[in-house]
């Protein structure tokens, strides 16, 4: 190899894409968002600076604070059962005995490629309470005489969201759970079994253990994807006194809608604040036990 | 087999297929109640298909020029989904064998923008947007596809094994430039990790809806997403139309879906593990 010529300099040209354009369509908007956060635009006139107003505003904000309260429940009544659920049949499905695995990946996995903006839609027609499937079902099934009128009730609001949700990513962390376990070396599993333990034990005290490194990130990420919840809740509504909002519909409705695009750019921030927050709270909390 | 181990295993599979069932019943339900007229709909519940497909979807494309936004997301998911995997291969490329100065520090600040929410700069990019005079157009919806860290980390992760140095030694000896090696040897051996990414680059894509939104106000231009959110308030009492338009929203998810869910599957798996 006397030839051998440096090219490692090129390096820079193969990854100039990247970086050109995070910078053009990431972090330019980025800064400019904060900049536009110091400022008073309605999109139409030139933006004029205002100083740290829409903060002091934003602090004052019960509705900021009510989305805040909604998101981080609905994030909650969403992640909880999502995560047992994908375990459980993770475990499931990681048993011997089972056929028909991959159909039921497939169709646990399917809820997760349609748009979230079909399934609001979608799920939005299902319950409302006149005419909604869910209802007619209820009642042909004499589980209740009366129609529900689930979007007037604000827990209803928030836990149809939370479903949506939930159905709609189980399938994806279910199938990181599996290729989690699947990575687990075989050898751990026959030297339990030889040792005499029981499936049980060896769900517990071997493949739940080994799998926590997955979990944890999943827990984490979810934290970032969950805490920015809009589509699907934005087509099922704003629920009664506006119980069901998220903090992105939020910061939409404020700056699309009502066009105060200035402090539109201070919710984003705030909502950044509070993802940071909640995702290192996780990360620490998750950590404590090692 | 003893006669517990026979019950475990028949409520295991009943939970298997008791969620199985809660996956498809929407879409079933769905298919179904877009035969029926809003009357049906309204008054009782449906278990069979009816006769008013077609009165349903008249009605739907009399208003909503949906087959345009299907044919404006697939062009945009399509050339979204090449951009973002040729370039997102080049810098992951770049990443695995390119031995430069401050690599590994770009490749972290790389990876921490993942990290970021995606919908901080939304304003910022709306009046960014605005500024280039490029409201109303493609451009940047096509421009923020450009390699995202998430493919540039699955390619570089594959590209680390599957792209043998000495390889691309003997392409620089036979006097090849370092585009044209990566153009015409490397872009083959990682074919399967671009495939993989591809299919996640145009859901993503596909599912588009905020941006889009914001920036484009002509009807002939919007996608697909944007216009099933509309037709809620567009077709207010009409649901068999709104059940029609998400119907057409969903089946080609479905074909999409039934073609290539074993690479789906497996690229979540290696998505996560390697994370």
């Amino acid at each position: 190899m006397k030839n051998k010529v440096n090219k490692s300099a090129y390096g820079y040209l193969f990854i100039s894409p990247f970086f050109i354009g995070y910078a053009l369509m990431g972090l330019v908007p980025i800064l400019y968002t904060l900049y536009l956060s110091f400022t008073k635009w309605d999109g139409f006139t030139a933006p004029v600076y205002v100083g740290l107003a829409n903060y002091k505003r934003l602090i004052h904000d019960t509705f900021f604070f009510q989305t805040i309260g909604n998101t981080l429940i609905i994030w909650i009544m969403s992640i909880v059962p999502q995560l047992i659920l994908a375990l459980v049949l993770a475990l499931i499905l990681n048993e011997k005995f089972v056929k028909g695995k991959h159909f039921f990946r497939a169709v646990f996995y399917f809820p997760n490629l349609v748009s979230t903006v079909t399934l609001g839609v979608l799920f939005a027609l299902m319950f409302d309470w006149q005419t909604g499937s869910v209802n007619k079902m209820l009642m042909h099934l004499g589980i209740i005489s009366e129609p529900v009128y689930w979007f007037n009730s604000p827990w209803w609001s928030r836990a149809i969201a939370a479903a949506v949700t939930c159905w709609q990513y189980f399938g994806f962390n279910l199938i990181v759970f599996i290729a989690g376990m699947q990575s687990i070396s075989k050898d751990v599993f026959e030297a339990a079994e030889v040792d005499g333990a029981t499936k049980k034990q060896i769900s517990w005290y071997i493949t739940l253990p080994l799998l926590r490194r997955v979990f944890i990130f999943t827990l984490i990420t979810s934290v970032i994807g969950g805490l920015q919840l809009f589509d699907g809740p934005l087509m099922l509504g704003d629920g009664p006194g506006n119980t069901s909002r998220t903090m992105i519909m939020y910061l939409y409705e404020t700056s699309f809608k009502a066009f105060d695009y200035s402090y539109g750019a201070a919710i984003a921030y705030g909502i950044f604040v509070i993802i940071m927050a909640a995702t290192a709270i996780t990360n620490s909390l998750t950590r404590q036990k090692e | 087999m003893s006669v517990r181990v026979v019950l475990t295993r028949t409520f295991l599979y009943l939970i298997l297929i008791a969620v199985a069932v809660t996956c498809l019943v929407p879409f079933y339900s769905m298919l179904i109640t877009a035969t029926h007229s809003n009357s049906e709909i309204a008054r009782k519940l449906l278990l069979v298909p009816g006769d008013q497909l077609n009165e349903n979807y008249q009605r739907l494309i009399a208003s909503a020029n949906i087959w345009r936004g299907l044919a404006n997301t697939a062009f945009l998911a399509v050339a979204g989904t090449i951009i973002n995997v040729y370039t997102s291969t080049l810098v992951g490329y770049g990443f695995s064998k390119y031995r430069f100065r401050g690599r590994n520090a770009l490749f972290m600040c790389m990876l921490a923008t993942m990290m970021v929410p995606g919908q901080l700069g939304i304003i910022g990019f709306y009046k960014l947007v605005e500024t280039l005079h490029m409201l109303n157009t493609y451009w940047p919806l096509l421009l923020n596809s450009i390699a995202h860290a998430f493919g540039v980390f699955m390619v570089k992760q594959f590209a680390d094994d599957a792209v043998p140095t000495e390889l691309i030694e003997s392409g620089r000896i036979d006097g090849c430039g370092e585009f044209q090696i990566f153009n015409r040897i490397v872009l083959s051996l990682l074919g399967p990790v671009m495939a993989t990414y591809a299919i996640f680059a145009f859901i993503g894509k596909w599912n588009d809806f905020l941006t889009p939104m914001i920036i484009l106000f002509d009807n002939n231009l919007q996608t697909l997403p944007v216009m099933i959110a509309s037709l809620k308030s567009q077709f207010t009492s009409d649901f068999g139309a709104q059940y029609v338009g998400i119907a057409i929203s969903v089946i080609p998810i479905i074909v999409f879906f039934s073609a290539m869910s074993r690479r789906i599957k497996s690229g979540v798996a290696a998505g996560a593990v390697k994370g």
